[in-house]
């Protein structure tokens, strides 16, 4: 028999299917299908916290609800701030909304990336993509508490130099002394003097040294497998490396059963996971 | 409030002798407190959970014959109220409702307002509730009542649950509850538990309570006491169910078996036959996939944002970046029975399975989920030498 | 630069003696930003090892921008058609940035991987790995992975 187990019932448990209305403060068009909307509560005296690489489920009214990864910084407490590509329905209704026009907003759901795992070690973050967004709240957080860590590099890889997210922001940190930037694109255009080729080529040479790294790697899942191959060839740990893996989502809370990956499920037990969690699973199709 | 209301012990409370039809006494106590009685009930030629007024709405004198992929209900010759085993639906028709409206939103001027639900929960009374059910409805309170997100809807109607069970006599042809440690007797999560006892000579129902809730009603209706050979005669029944089951499998291993055979070519094997029609998971009392929709008016202008059932059988289930993650029947296939037998237990900590055979028999095409195992065990255990 | 060879990763665990040899066949170059390096179709015969820079592999399609398959920075080794039949360059090498490198004569090494074929072994063996890589590079490259849907 099913042993039976205390369940506390309170008559004022909270909805978690309820959103809080925010509203749009400002939209800026990243590339030609990504955009960032910077969103602040429409009622006041809302505080939202987050921890870098949670991620909101964004209600557009009448459309539908998507997770999209936070990508502002966590310091932050009134602001919440997502990158998003226009890929489907409710992203490209999304990419409409202008100042002013109200989502819905719950979260914020999910694991975090480790940026308190080590003090004095190397910081490697491999972005790829629009994978770079879900790891800006952990550039910020590392960036504001540089002290903590040893060197702190930045792998970045674009489809092509259009493409190439938060411009202004990367030539920023490319002028710091205590950030190693290296941004490479899939295709180069006419007037790209920099690197070509696909992200994982610049982990060979990258300046960290692997016995005492963590790396922080987004991307579409076949880059974040490549990608962790390389890093393993130089020798980080296996459990010293984190994904953010991507799931089909509806409730976002681990109650409708759409983000299972194997036994676990991403919007609760993930999306950050260790390497080693995971590795058994993502060379497996259609898991 | 705690759901540890279930704790009378078993073996101290009264028993009870009731003639079947001093049930309508009992169901007389909660109509005029605004429950709904549901109970087993004919509908289309099968025995379906639906609201039942009396004794007789109860599918008297019937039983049901199940095979992998098929259902047929047949005359007993006796006039015994719970003849059978379980139908297409359970509980969790209740509990988790098919379609249910989380909230509601209307716009204006660009703005909107959110209508919050008010979850009231319909009280109800669950007759004639099954060992494997109860393991059913137990395990869907660890998941909607048990996370650190739950479930406001399923757990006001579940407070509100009067659950009155009854053991089975006999197991169904599709039945191993006594593989999956789910029956057949009710041990726990009943308010009251009820035994029939039915004869040419005899027919009656030995009631014993297991809530204070429970115990109240039996206690007030003034029903007279079992004598100890009508206990022994019902106890009897009951240990001979156990002998009687057709289907039996071992289960041991089976947890850490499925999750290190993912890419067995066995698995082509047990779901070639699958038409990935979802019935299964409609059928089964665990599963609790769901997805939300907005639906929303000509105007525009209001919306409402719903809950309904879902199952990883469809394509859209695992939809991302433009395809589906789990494109062939046989991706879909593995993640339901995996799920069921073997991640479920890391996720919940129990399986997810309680051997109500009802997969079996709604399966169109009769695949059987024990015949499986027997297959992944069979073909793995040559290996091993 | 003898220093630099015997410290380069690709000449790893490679004979005293055949790294004398293949000394004896390099010389430092150096390279403008926008000069090329080789062209697709002339003979190859020569490798490079970076010391210094950026050069970019290139085909050029005709009507449109050379296509920049990609980039070799400092420490990597640029070149591998001399040493594959029919030792033709495949593509342009340009230095996008002024560039300094190690040029090893490719047609002198050939002779004496004809001669000695462990040298010969040697040296395939290395550049295989950097075909492998490129290779690899390039399939991940027509994933196209960031690509809409």
């Amino acid at each position: 028999m099913v042993q039976v187990e205390s369940i506390i019932v309170t008559s004022s448990i909270k909805n978690p299917m309820l959103p809080i209305l925010f509203q749009v403060r400002s939209r800026k068009q990243e590339t030609d299908d990504t955009f960032t909307l910077e969103l602040e509560p429409v009622e006041s005296g809302i505080e939202f916290e987050f921890l870098p690489g949670q991620f909101n489920m964004i209600y557009v009214f009448g459309v539908g609800e998507v997770p999209i990864s936070i990508s502002g910084d966590p310091n932050k407490k009134n602001r919440i701030v997502h990158t998003t590509r226009m890929v489907g329905t409710v992203t490209k209704a999304m990419g409409t909304l202008r100042r002013g026009d109200v989502l819905g907003i719950r979260g914020p759901f999910g694991t975090s990336w480790p940026v308190d795992r080590c003090a004095g070690c190397d910081v490697v973050i491999v972005a790829g993509g629009i994978g770079l967004a879900p790891l800006r709240p952990a550039i910020y957080y590392i960036l504001s508490n540089r002290g903590r860590y040893n060197r702190v590099i930045l792998l970045y890889g674009a489809r092509t130099p259009e493409d190439i997210l938060y411009k202004r922001e990367i030539e920023k940190w490319k002028s710091r002394f205590d950030f190693e930037v290296y941004v490479t694109v899939d295709r180069g255009t006419s007037g790209w003097k920099g690197n070509v080729g696909v992200v994982t080529t610049l982990i060979p040479r990258a300046p960290f040294d692997p016995l005492n790294a963590v790396a922080f790697v987004c991307g579409p899942e076949v880059m974040m497998r490549f990608t962790a191959i390389e890093l393993i060839k130089r020798g980080v740990k296996e459990n010293n490396i984190f994904l953010s893996m991507e799931r089909n989502m509806k409730c976002g809370i681990g109650l409708c059963g759409h983000c299972q990956f194997g036994p676990v499920f991403i919007c609760k037990d993930g999306p950050v996971f260790s390497y080693s969690q995971v590795k058994d699973l993502i060379f497996k199709r259609e898991i | 409030m705690k759901f540890n209301k279930y704790r009378l012990r078993m073996n101290k409370e009264k028993i009870y002798r009731l003639a079947p039809q001093d049930l309508n006494r009992i169901f007389e106590q909660f109509k005029t407190g605004g429950y709904k009685i549901v109970g087993p009930t004919i509908r289309d030629n099968a025995i379906v959970y639906d609201e039942i007024q009396d004794v007789k709405d109860l599918p008297v004198g019937l039983t049901d014959e199940q095979k992998p992929g098929s259902y047929r209900l047949k005359r007993r010759g006796d006039n015994a109220l719970f003849g059978y085993v379980v139908g297409p639906q359970s509980w969790k028709k209740f509990l988790f409702p098919p379609l249910l409206t989380i909230w509601e939103a209307k716009r204006s001027n660009g703005k909107f307002e959110l209508i919050e639900p008010n979850f009231e929960g319909q009280k109800f009374v669950f007759v004639g509730v099954r060992a494997c059910e109860i393991s059913a409805i137990l395990i869907q309170d660890k998941i909607f009542g048990g996370g650190q997100y739950k479930d406001p809807n399923y757990l006001k109607i579940r407070e509100n649950v009067f659950l009155i069970a009854v053991n089975c006599n006999e197991p169904g042809d599709n039945c191993f509850c006594l593989s999956t440690g789910t029956g057949p007797r009710v041990l726990t999560g009943y308010d009251i538990v009820l035994t029939e006892v039915v004869s040419d000579e005899e027919h009656y129902l030995l009631a014993r309570a297991g809530t204070e809730e429970g115990k109240e009603m039996l206690e007030m209706l003034g029903f007279a006491e079992a004598t100890k050979e009508e206990i022994e005669k019902a106890d009897k029944v009951s240990s001979d169910a156990i002998k009687k089951f057709k289907k039996e499998v071992d289960l041991e291993g089976i947890v850490e078996l499925l999750q290190s055979n993912y890419e067995n070519p066995l698995w082509d094997k047990v779901s070639e036959k699958c038409l990935t029609c979802a019935n299964c998971t409609m059928v089964c009392p665990t599963c609790f996939c769901n997805t939300i929709e907005d639906v929303t008016d000509l105007s525009g202008q209001n919306v409402k944002r719903i809950r309904r059932w879902d199952s990883c059988f469809t394509l859209e289930f695992s939809y991302i970046h433009g395809g589906s993650l789990r494109y062939s029947t046989m991706s879909r296939y593995r993640q339901w029975m995996v799920h069921k037998l073997s991640t479920w237990k890391n996720q919940f900590g129990m399986l997810g399975c309680v051997g109500c055979g009802r997969c079996i028999t709604w399966c169109p095409v009769g695949i059987d989920i024990v015949e499986n195992v027997k297959i992944f065990k069979r073909e793995l255990s040559k290996v091993k030498i | 630069m003898e220093k630099i060879l015997a410290e380069h990763p690709f000449f790893k665990d490679l004979k005293k003696e055949y790294l004398e040899l293949i000394l004896g066949c390099a010389k430092n170059v150096f390279y403008k930003a926008g000069e090329f390096i080789f062209r697709e179709g002339e003979e190859a015969n020569e490798f490079y090892i970076i010391r210094d820079g950026r050069v970019s592999l290139e085909i050029s399609v005709p009507g449109k921008e050379p296509v920049i398959i990609q980039t070799l920075e400092d420490g990597e080794v640029l070149g591998w058609s001399w040493i594959i039949p029919p030792y033709y360059w495949h593509f342009d090498a340009k230095a996008v940035e002024p560039t300094r490198a190690i040029a090893l004569d490719g047609k002198c090494l050939r002779n004496k991987c004809e001669e000695d074929h462990s040298l010969g072994y040697e040296l395939l063996k290395r550049f295989v790995t950097i075909v492998e890589q490129r290779l690899q590079a390039t399939r991940i490259q027509l994933l196209d992975l960031y690509g809409a849907g």
